[in-house]
């Protein structure tokens, strides 16, 4: 697990003290999270981790058949169908997450576009497929932030703590031929993660890029069909790994630092 | 007063008009807003984002079109039944004062709005004005008014307003039935720049009502009742600032009336809580918390036109409305801003009757 922020501690910001912890050292009881793409692989992954570890989860995704099967799997979990590649679904599902939970602490911007598949070098890519990756992975994170700030600000001011994470790659900072499209959009999204860290901490709102590594999941496949699946972190290990990341920053302490293999 | 009719939230040559607390007015350029502010103040805006309230559907029993504006609510929390005022057939393009009648509502009609199923549960006073209740879980009725809902439009706005035109830069629970339109003039920047200089920034949600109907009677009615929730930081923040003489700043009518209703309960203390805010406020109401206003420029007679009379006196007022009018201020949600010190009585003559003590 690879975390791009290091000064976690250097908030000068003052919330009222954390109401009295009734489940002391468990972050997650009561704790409200969204997380987009959240019917296949690590977002699915991550709304069962998160559920277990005593959240309210709300998750998104885009297609209907998919959100009411995971729903009527997790019954506690508050789905919620849209695209956040879409302008116009952004208020939308920002409306549903904060209705249904009543506000928010965590955001989990995991829904990725892989940009063409199979995947093709730059000079091959079309615009369009440019574009759509960078709608999903850099507009869609980009504008459900900031529709979302209002409640995370409100949140960090309660001393509930208040943490957006933005799942990256090491082809945010890797050039991988062929990955041209992603690798792109991923490293505007870390940019884009770490200059609005930079700005929001004097508001208690963390904002994290935060690389799973290289996973088992139906995206993987999609990606590199041949892959050796034994050599593949579980979804499950990962989302996990990615729970202890949420827990570390709202509990302001630095992330223990894992080498990615 | 010239009317604001483009959606531009921050234009940047926007003004604010000043009184300060003896009545004297100066006007400043609005992106310097926070200069108006001293360290030790605590500014409170209403942190509610704007429901898309206006449903349009059909009545069952009749089959005509009808427009439901969502009015009010009895709690944050309540997702299923809503007071409403119906609109017959038109849309936003007529204004509300002409729009056609409803067909006759009685309780028990069924109103489909789109995919939300909805009932009426009985007339409220008035043969428009009803509590509804939706069909379904709150996940349902969540997902419809988030995908069928649309702001509530204004007919001196010529193009419709999308629903990110109508939440204010720090907007979170989308509970307000129109948007609390004095945090229009609050970014993030001066917000930021707000605890670089000492002063504290807090917020409240205040499920803000239809601000008009088209119709007088209902008009007269307003504000609804309207549920509001003080966070324990925003509470903790006007404590402070009452023990060290800071300044309480209220961003909108919305902001004083919440606060004050806390005070009036609570004799001048502001716990924090969720209520619900019945009472008015106007020329011979005594403020106990809230010491300035940031507020956009009403037209008088509507309620938060009464609401500044809390502020400042009727001559002052007057005088604010010769300078907005002899300086081209833009009324309405969209237009600038006035920044009301609430006036120190000490300085006024005895001759005033129309400021309460």
């Amino acid at each position: 697990m690879k975390s791009n922020h290091e000064s976690t501690d250097s908030i000068p910001f003052s919330p009222v003290p954390a109401p009295p912890d009734r489940h002391p050292g468990n972050p997650f009881v009561g704790l409200r999270v969204a997380i987009t793409g959240g019917t296949s692989g690590l977002g699915l992954a991550l709304v069962r981790e998160l559920l277990n570890r005593g959240a309210r989860v709300a998750f998104v995704a885009r297609r209907r058949d998919r959100v009411e099967q995971v729903g009527h799997e997790l019954p506690d979990a508050h789905g919620i169908v849209g695209d956040v590649s879409r302008k116009e679904d952004i208020h939308p599902i920002t409306m549903q997450i904060v209705g249904g939970l009543g506000g928010l602490d965590v955001l989990i911007n995991n829904a990725s576009d892989l940009g063409p598949m199979p995947l093709k070098l730059l000079a091959d890519t079309e615009c369009e497929e440019f574009e759509r990756a960078v709608a999903t992975n850099v507009f869609g994170p980009f504008r459900l932030t900031k529709a979302l700030l209002g409640s995370l600000s409100a949140s960090a001011r309660e001393g509930r703590g208040a943490v957006v994470i933005n799942v990256s790659s090491d082809a945010a900072l890797n050039a991988y031929a062929r990955w041209g499209a992603y690798g792109a959009s991923k490293a505007a999204l870390l940019q884009l993660s770490r200059i609005w860290d930079e700005e929001l901490s004097h508001e208690g709102v963390r904002i994290l890029s935060i690389d799973p590594g290289d996973m088992d999941t139906p995206m993987h496949a999609a990606a590199v069909p041949d892959a050796d699946r034994s050599t593949l972190k579980p979804a499950e290990v990962a989302a996990c790994e990615l729970g202890d990341a949420v827990a570390a920053a709202l509990l302001r302490r630095p992330i223990v630092q894992e080498v990615f293999a | 007063m010239i009317v604001a009719n483009q959606p531009v939230q921050r234009p940047s040559n926007a003004k604010v008009l000043m009184v300060d607390a003896r009545g004297s007015i100066k006007h400043h350029v609005r992106s310097e807003l926070v200069n108006l502010f001293r360290p030790g103040d605590v500014v409170v805006a209403n942190d509610a984002a704007t429901l898309p309230a206006s449903l349009s559907g059909r009545h069952g029993r009749t089959g005509r079109s009808i427009e439901v504006r969502l009015a009010a609510r009895a709690s944050l929390d309540e997702v299923s039944q809503f007071s409403a005022v119906v609109f017959g057939e038109g849309d936003f393009r007529t204004r509300t004062e002409s729009r056609a009648e409803p067909p006759t509502l009685n309780p028990g009609d069924q109103l489909e709005l789109g995919p939300l199923q909805a009932s009426v549960v009985r007339l409220l006073n008035h043969p428009r004005f009803i509590l509804m209740r939706f069909a379904g879980s709150s996940r349902e009725i969540w997902e419809g008014l988030a995908r069928h809902g649309r702001p509530i439009q204004y007919s001196h706005v010529p193009t419709p307003l999308a629903v990110w035109d109508t939440w204010t830069p720090i907007a979170g629970p989308p509970v307000a039935f129109e948007p609390p339109s004095a945090g229009f003039a609050l970014d993030w920047k001066m917000v930021a720049s707000m605890s670089a200089r000492k002063i504290r920034f807090g917020t409240i949600t205040h499920a803000a009502g239809l601000s008009s109907t088209g119709d007088p009677q209902l008009d007269a009615l307003l504000p609804f009742a309207e549920p509001y929730r003080i966070p324990r930081s925003t509470a903790s923040m006007i404590e402070h600032a009452q023990a060290s003489r800071g300044r309480i700043i209220a961003i909108g009518t919305t902001v004083v009336r919440a606060l004050e209703h806390t005070a009036a309960i609570f004799n001048g203390f502001v716990p924090p809580g969720e209520r619900l805010a019945t009472q008015r406020l106007g020329a011979s109401s005594r403020l106990r918390i809230v010491d300035a206003i940031l507020s956009g420029t009403h037209e008088r007679g509507s309620s938060h036109y009464e609401l500044l009379r809390s502020f400042v006196d009727d001559e002052t007022l007057n005088r604010i409305d010769q300078e907005l009018n002899a300086h081209h201020y833009r009324t309405h949600e969209f237009g600038d801003s006035v920044f009301l010190e609430k006036a120190d009585k000490q300085m006024q003559s005895a001759d005033q009757p129309s400021v309460a003590a």
